[in-house]
Order: structure tokens, then C-alpha cells, then sequence
């Protein structure tokens, strides 16, 4: 479903490569674990994957169901089924939680080719998405993400997701901020995702977001590379032995 | 106004002095009012203001004003379908009132150039100093206009909305609202058309005791048109007025707002959205005098400003000695959306009483990079996103107004604007 090949990325402003010589292949269907010291480039990869325009790439390429997606800008890769769950979610006061929710779904619908969505329809989906999330609807008339706690936010991503329903979905530090509880209805929300046509990249930093959304393959990243890939295993044996041994592996 | 020599006469003065010439037979007024118009043009002759009087100083209406044209007797503009449905409509058409005042209860209607003709209205035709231009410019050609009069404890339910609408040529209207003691009303002052047109507008509006008062200036003429109106309001012991000014229109506008506040425990709220596109300069001024004790006043302005346009806001509070405990914040905020567009920002504060609360801020941003990128990473377009984000910034300020009505159609407004411009 996704294929990175060779990608080299910078910042745009300074110039200093992140992401160097990145290679990665994620099948449909599959979980795949991105684990990686903090600076190795994890939240780069999840920006430069959802078209953030302050990252340039150089070289390289990321095949999206064998189609590149470095020409598409941010609303294009949305809309076709690539979603970031962002480490932080951005607060826009002014727009209405409800209102946002109603023109991402339509905007998606429409680049399908799909009728929007009629009112009552949206509501029943985004009760039901809340509901299952347990996050209070009256939330949801409030400004986009304003006020809302960390955990909150997190789970106002979730909920989106649930929504838009993408196909390939980039999950970065969805754990950070989060209590025990709120990472297991979180955890248990992406869970009930899964599907053998959608695929997930779950950025992590703790094994413990993988000890609910279990992976299948797990892949170490450091200096702007995949040093080491394996299955779940991997992310025990890192949660015991730390990075460093990997990285001198690698070295 | 340019007491100087006067340099040579500019095309637009030239063409005002002689369309002073024209229509004067065909305006209506007493002595009294002759005298004013006499004195209103012989101002003007003296030069329109520049850069240099300091009211005009990011206006040089001198300069700015190059083309004046001839008073089109052909053109019929249309009344306009009110802003909130429901409302009683006082158009003025080309300048003059035509058909007859709608029935309100507890409001009474009188046409303006019966009080031109009986010389009542003469004494508001005075210029408040000598760089008044806009008041002499409507002074010298105003042909008619409404006069409302709200009886005390007066409660008008829907809106009243006066029209001033042109289809071309030159108007020059006139409103007069009295609101008597413990009235309760909403006021909408339309300001549009379809031509390329000089417009002028000045609005008198006596707010008395304990008495509440709504005013809306929505004005979108089109982009070849120059508007220069006045709004000038004094506030009774314990009133209350909210003057929401909506700019969506014009080539060069220019809103003055003068407000006294002038009884014990009154109150002034001024919101305003300025929607600024192409190659256009919108001017609001603000003077405000604070001349009682325990008054209250706050005043915010939104700002968008793209294409080419220019946008100025001064806004000067004064707080008289007596005016202790004056609560008075004004605040001005701009988004501007193009590396083109412009906004001058000048407020000043006078204050001369030693127990008040008085401030005031001003800012000019760009849209937010990482708002727009989190909007378009849910797949909304950018232009979509775009929209979003600036009717996010201007919506607040609207939906202050807490009415309903009143705020889904100034919404409606805003989507107008920014389909067509966004």
C-alpha cells in the first residue's frame, strides 16, 4: 500500500537533511511500528507523508498503491485516504468543531466523487464515533480543539479518523499526553479499525502504545533511516535493552 | 479644511463646484438651509482636505478623489430586499424618497426634504470643525432622506433599515433617528448600489435616557464607487447604543463615526468588519468623547485585507475631566492576505480625568501556516481552508451581536464576500 523509497527530506527554511535514505514498505492490512530515539526523524516522516510544505524532499520517492504522492499537496493526499493523527493537534478558535467535521467529511466525499452527506446522517455518525471514543458530543460545539485537554485532543483525532475512514493512517505519538484509560479507549477505537484493506503507521517513542495496538512489523529509526526491522518482538527488545544497542548494530 | 491658497483646483473639485451650480435650483430648502449649502460649497472651494490635516492623514482625499461625476436624473436604482427579513424598509432612491413611510408601531416617519423645505433640519447641517469635508460635501447637494422618530418605551420588534441606493451619478442622503426614553430598536443603514457613483451619507442618531439602541452600517457598493458617510451619535444617562459597521464594497470609502457619550451610565459598543479587496482604500475614524462619569465603551475592529487594498482605522477616545471611572478598551485587529495589501492603524487616547480604565491594542497578522496545513491534512481545499481560517477571524466579532437573525445575515454577508473574493 505504501512504498518509501530512498527518501531524503529537509527542512525547507534551513536546509538540514532529516530524513536520509528512508526505506519502507507497508502492505494493506498491516501495523506497522516506527520506534526511533528522540531527533531520529519520526515526526518528520509523518509530516513530509502528509505533504507539510516546510519539509522539501530531495530525493527519493513514496509510492501511495503504486502512485507517487509527492506532487499532491496536503488536501489531495486526504482526500485520497491518507489521515494524520498529528502528536499535536492544532487549536483554531473561531472554527466550530461541529463545522469543521461536516466540511472535511463533504470536501473528502466530493474528491471521491460522493454526495455530501446529509445532516441528520452526519449526526448519527458523529454521536456514534463519539460514543464510542466516550467523549461528550457538548465537546464538539465548542471551537476546534479549544480547551480541550491533551487526552482530549487526542481522542478528537481518533474520532476524526473514525469519520473519514482513510486507507492509510499515520498515527504520531498518540500515546504522548495520555492516561492509562484514555490510551486503551484510544488503542481500542484504532483497533477497531483494523481491517485488511487499511493499513497503519504508529509512531512511538514507548512500547507501551504497542502493547494495545499490536503491531505487526516494527522498524527502528534513527539518524533519518531504518536501521533494523522485525516483528513485535523487536519493541520488547528494545523496551528492555534501550537503543543503543541497536544503533552501535548498525554502526 | 485647506485654509491656504489654494492650489489649482483638482478635476473633482471642479466638477463639484459646478454641479453645485446645477442642481442647486432643483434642492430643496429653506433660507436657512440655502445659507448652509452657500457655506458648505465655499468650504469646498477652498480645497478638499490632504495628507496634511491630520484626519485626513492616511486619506488624502484630495488626491484620492480624482473623478466626480454628473448627477444622473435617469438613474432608478431599486429598493433593496432588507438585510433581515421582516424589516420595515425606508428606501432612498437616487436621492430622493419615493412611496410612502411603512406603518410601525410607536415610530413615526417624516421625509427629509420636508424638513430641508420647512428649514428644520438646518441646524444639523453645521460642520463639526473645518476638515468636516464630508459634511460639507453632503451639506452642499443633500436632497432627502428619513427622519425617524421612536416615542419613549417605544419596543420596535423587527429592524428598521433605511436605504440609501444609487444606480450611478451622485447621491446624498440624510438620516435622523430620535430614540426617546427607554426606546428599544434595531436601526440598519444600508449604503449600495450598482453604478460607478459619489455617495455621500450622514446619520444623526439622539439616543435618550435608558434607552437601546442597535445600529448596523452594512455598505457594499461596487468597487468603482466612493462613499464618504458620517454616523454621528449622542448617548442619554444610562442608554445604551451598539454600532456594528460592516465595509464589503466601495473603490475609496471613508466611515466617520462621532459618538458622545455624553449622560451618566451610558454605554457605546462599535464592532467592526472590514472586508478589503482589490484596488480599493477604506477609511473608518472613530471619535469618541467620554463626557459623563461611570460610562462604559469598547471597541473592536476586524480587519481583511487582500489583492491590493488599503485600510485605515484612527480612533481617538477622549475622556473629558468630569467622565470619572470611564471604562473605555479599543482594540484593532488585521489579517492581511496578500503582500500587496495594506492597513495603517492609528489610535490615540486624550484623557483628562485621573480615574479611568482606558487601553488599546492593535495587531496585523498573516493566516496561520500550521492552522491552514492542519485543515487541508482533513482534505479540505486550500481555498476552502483559506475561508475557514478568515471567517474564523471576523465571525467572532459578529456573533458578539448575540441576534440571531441579525447575525445569520451578516454571515450570509461575510460567505458573499468571500466567494467572491476569497
Amino acid at each position: 500500500m505504501l512504498e518509501i523509497k530512498n527518501l531524503h527530506a529537509r527542512i525547507a527554511s534551513t536546509g538540514t537533511e532529516i530524513i536520509r535514505g528512508l526505506n519502507l514498505t507497508v502492505e494493506a492490512g498491516e501495523v506497522a511500528a516506527i520506534m526511533g530515539p528522540n531527533g531520529s526523524g519520526k515526526s518528520t516522516l509523518s509530516y513530509v507523508l502528509a505533504g507539510r510544505d516546510d519539509y522539501e524532499v530531495t530525493e527519493g520517492d513514496v509510492l501511495y498503491n503504486g502512485q507517487s504522492i509527492l506532487e499532491m499537496d496536503p488536501a489531495e493526499r486526504a482526500a485520497a485516504g491518507i489521515f494524520l493523527a498529528f502528536q499535536y493537534p492544532m487549536e483554531i478558535p473561531g472554527v466550530a468543531t461541529m463545522e469543521f467535521l461536516k466540511v472535511a467529511l463533504n470536501a473528502q466525499r466530493k474528491a471521491r466523487g460522493e454526495e455530501p452527506l446529509k445532516i441528520p446522517e452526519f449526526l448519527k455518525h458523529v454521536k456514534e464515533a463519539a460514543g464510542s471514543l466516550e467523549m461528550d458530543v457538548a465537546m464538539l460545539k465548542r471551537p476546534l480543539n479549544v480547551g480541550f485537554s491533551g487526552g482530549e485532543k487526542k481522542r478528537a483525532e481518533i474520532l476524526q479518523m473514525k469519520l473519514l475512514q482513510p486507507q492509510f493512517c499515520v498515527l504520531d505519538e498518540t500515546d504522548s499526553g495520555l492516561d492509562i484509560d484514555a490510551l486503551k479507549i484510544v488503542a481500542d477505537g484504532v483497533n477497531a479499525l483494523r481491517a485488511p484493506d487499511r493499513a497503519f503507521l504508529v509512531i512511538t517513542h514507548y512500547q507501551r502504545l504497542l502493547e494495545h495496538i499490536v503491531p505487526d512489523t516494527v522498524h527502528v529509526l534513527y539518524r533519518g533511516q531504518v536501521i533494523k526491522s522485525g516483528g513485535k518482538e523487536l519493541a520488547h527488545e528494545l523496551e528492555a535493552n534501550g537503543y543503543a544497542g541497536i544503533i552501535e548494530e548498525a554502526a | 479644511m485647506n485654509m491656504h491658497a489654494a492650489p489649482q483646483r483638482t478635476q473633482a473639485e471642479t466638477a463639484l463646484i459646478e454641479a453645485f451650480g446645477e442642481r442647486l435650483s432643483e434642492l430643496p430648502g429653506d433660507g436657512a438651509v440655502m445659507v448652509k449649502r452657500d457655506d458648505a460649497i465655499e468650504a469646498i472651494k477652498d480645497g478638499l482636505p490632504t495628507r496634511r490635516a491630520e484626519a485626513w492623514h492616511y486619506t488624502d482625499l484630495r488626491r484620492l478623489l480624482a473623478v466626480v461625476p454628473p448627477y444622473d436624473q435617469t438613474a432608478n436604482p431599486k429598493p433593496l430586499t432588507p438585510v433581515v427579513e421582516g424589516s420595515a424598509v425606508l428606501p432612498v432612491l437616487n436621492g430622493v424618497v419615493h412611496g410612502k413611510a411603512p406603518s410601525v408601531g410607536g415610530v413615526a416617519f417624516q421625509t427629509l426634504s420636508e424638513k430641508l423645505i420647512d428649514g428644520s433640519l438646518a441646524p444639523a447641517l453645521d460642520p463639526r470643525d473645518a476638515d468636516d469635508a464630508v459634511s460639507f460635501l453632503n451639506t452642499a447637494f443633500v436632497s432627502d432622506g428619513w427622519f425617524v422618530d421612536i416615542a419613549a418605551d417605544a419596543k420596535a420588534d423587527a429592524p428598521i433599515e433605511v436605504q440609501n441606493v444609487q444606480a450611478g451619478g451622485q447621491v446624498h442622503a440624510r438620516f435622523a433617528v430620535r430614540a426617546g426614553a427607554g426606546a428599544k430598536a434595531t436601526i440598519v443603514e444600508r449604503q449600495s448600489g450598482s453604478g460607478a457613483a459619489l455617495s455621500t451619507s450622514v446619520s444623526n442618531l439622539l439616543v435618550g435616557e435608558d434607552a437601546d439602541i442597535v445600529w448596523l452600517i452594512v455598505q457594499d457598493q461596487p468597487e468603482t464607487t466612493t462613499h464618504l458617510a458620517q454616523f454621528n451619535a449622542e448617548l442619554g444617562k444610562n442608554s445604551r447604543l451598539t454600532l456594528f459597521v460592516m465595509n464589503a464594497g466601495g473603490k475609496l470609502v471613508r466611515q466617520e463615526v462621532r459618538v458622545k457619550v455624553a449622560g451618566e451610565g451610558s454605554d457605546f459598543q462599535l464592532r467592526g468588519v472590514n472586508l478589503l479587496a482589490g484596488d480599493t482604500h477604506c477609511d473608518v475614524t472613530m471619535v469618541l468623547d467620554h463626557a459623563a462619569p461611570n460610562t462604559g465603551s469598547r471597541e473592536l475592529i476586524r480587519n481583511v485585507v487582500t489583492d491590493k487594498a488599503r485600510g485605515v482605522f484612527q480612533g481617538r477616545i477622549n475622556v473629558y475631566q468630569q467622565a470619572q471611572k470611564t471604562d473605555a478598551k479599543m482594540a484593532c485587529n488585521t489579517l492581511l492576505l496578500s503582500d500587496d495589501a495594506e492597513f495603517s492603524t492609528k489610535p490615540e487616547l486624550e484623557i483628562f480625568a485621573d480615574d479611568v480604565q482606558c487601553g488599546h491594542g492593535a495587531t496585523v497578522t498573516e493566516i496561520d501556516r500550521n492552522h491552514l496545513f492542519y485543515l487541508m491534512a482533513r482534505g479540505i481545499d486550500e481555498k476552502t481552508a483559506r475561508g475557514l481560517l478568515v471567517k474564523a477571524f471576523v465571525a467572532s466579532v459578529i456573533e458578539e451581536l448575540e441576534d440571531e437573525p441579525l447575525v445569520d445575515a451578516l454571515e450570509a454577508r461575510l460567505d458573499g464576500w468571500f466567494a467572491e473574493h476569497g
